[in-house]
């Protein structure tokens, strides 16, 4: 049976379809949940998309994360569940308080839609499980509010904890410590800026996503495979 | 007893001390091309107004100041001052 995944949409959400696409053309199911439902049950993975969920308004994720879905989407990560918030997702998982930090305005004020090259630190996620450390990826990122900033203690815990799982290899955007992408506790929740599915086939300027969200189905797979028994 | 009141709020939200501020030192570096200079330490943030009714002052404090840390402020890089008065005064 394909791995199901679930694509958490609020109003505002607006790349969806293209997490679709590209899990589906990896050969999982997918489905939109909206942000209203109070389950999740009989996904194998949860991703939030990017967007504006509720328009922003506030702070990125800060009006999102008081959605019934998000009370589901906190349960399933606490049975270990795979969850994965790409660029606005990220924003609204650090809001929920499924990851540390939180991501401010970029340095120098500026909308960032580029491609960026993006360093694996860790395969110790379920979004990096089995992709070597160094390997560096060229994924487009899409963002004012991308600025990763976390106090000293926290960033201290999560390099000491492995947790770093992205990082810039030029950093765009004031992040701290270049980070892209961290984790949680788990391992299983991960938040990152950058949009792996839009690098996801040739035709879009880049494939160097596809190892990531096939890592992501791979520990879908292996997840539900642990919850079930 | 059971008696409440009306009273207005004012919440003001900034980012804590140490937390970069780009917005602030973007303000900060374009007000001498004004011809605006001396000015330093400008920190952005935002504030909020509401009205909230509660049995007296404390508990309307008290209650705004859970609307404050919950939702207005980011408490992992801002912190907030509530100000209650009563409404109408």
């Amino acid at each position: 049976m394909a791995t199901r995944v679930g694509v958490v949409i609020f109003p505002g959400t607006n790349c969806e379809h293209d997490a679709i696409h590209a899990v589906e053309a990896l050969g999982a199911d997918a489905d939109l949940v909206w942000h209203g439902d109070t389950s999740v049950d009989g996904y194998d993975a949860l991703i939030i998309p990017g967007g504006f969920a509720h328009g922003d308004y506030l702070r990125p994720g800060a009006i999102a994360r008081f959605s019934p879905v998000m009370a589901a989407v906190g349960d399933f990560a606490e049975a270990g569940g795979p969850v994965v918030g790409i660029c606005n997702g990220f924003q609204v998982l650090t809001e929920a308080g499924l990851l540390p930090g939180a991501l401010q305005k970029n340095q120098g004020l500026r909308f960032l839609c580029t491609t960026v090259d993006l360093r694996v630190e860790s395969d110790r996620s379920v979004l990096t499980a089995g992709v070597s450390p160094g390997t560096v990826l060229s994924i487009p990122i899409n963002h004012f509010e991308g600025n990763y900033t976390c106090d000293p203690t926290t960033l201290k815990i999560l390099q000491d904890d492995d947790r770093v799982v992205l990082r810039y290899v030029d950093n765009p955007n004031g992040s701290v410590d270049d980070i892209a992408g961290v984790c949680s506790v788990g391992r299983n929740v991960v938040g990152l800026m950058p949009h792996p599915e839009r690098a996801s086939d040739p035709l879009l300027g880049s494939a160097d996503g596809r190892v990531l969200l096939e890592a992501l189905l791979g520990s879908a797979l292996a997840s539900t495979g642990a919850r079930v028994a | 007893m059971g008696e409440s009141a009306t009273y207005s709020v004012l919440v003001e939200v900034r980012l804590r001390p140490g937390i970069a501020d780009p917005q602030g030192a973007t303000i900060e570096r374009a007000l001498p091309a004004l011809g605006l200079e001396g000015v330093a330490g400008v920190r952005a943030g935002k504030s909020f107004r509401f009205e909230i009714e509660a049995a007296d002052e404390a508990a309307a404090l008290a209650r705004s100041t859970v609307v404050a840390d919950r939702v207005l402020a980011n408490p992992v890089i801002e912190e907030s001052t509530v100000t209650v008065t009563p409404a109408g005064s």
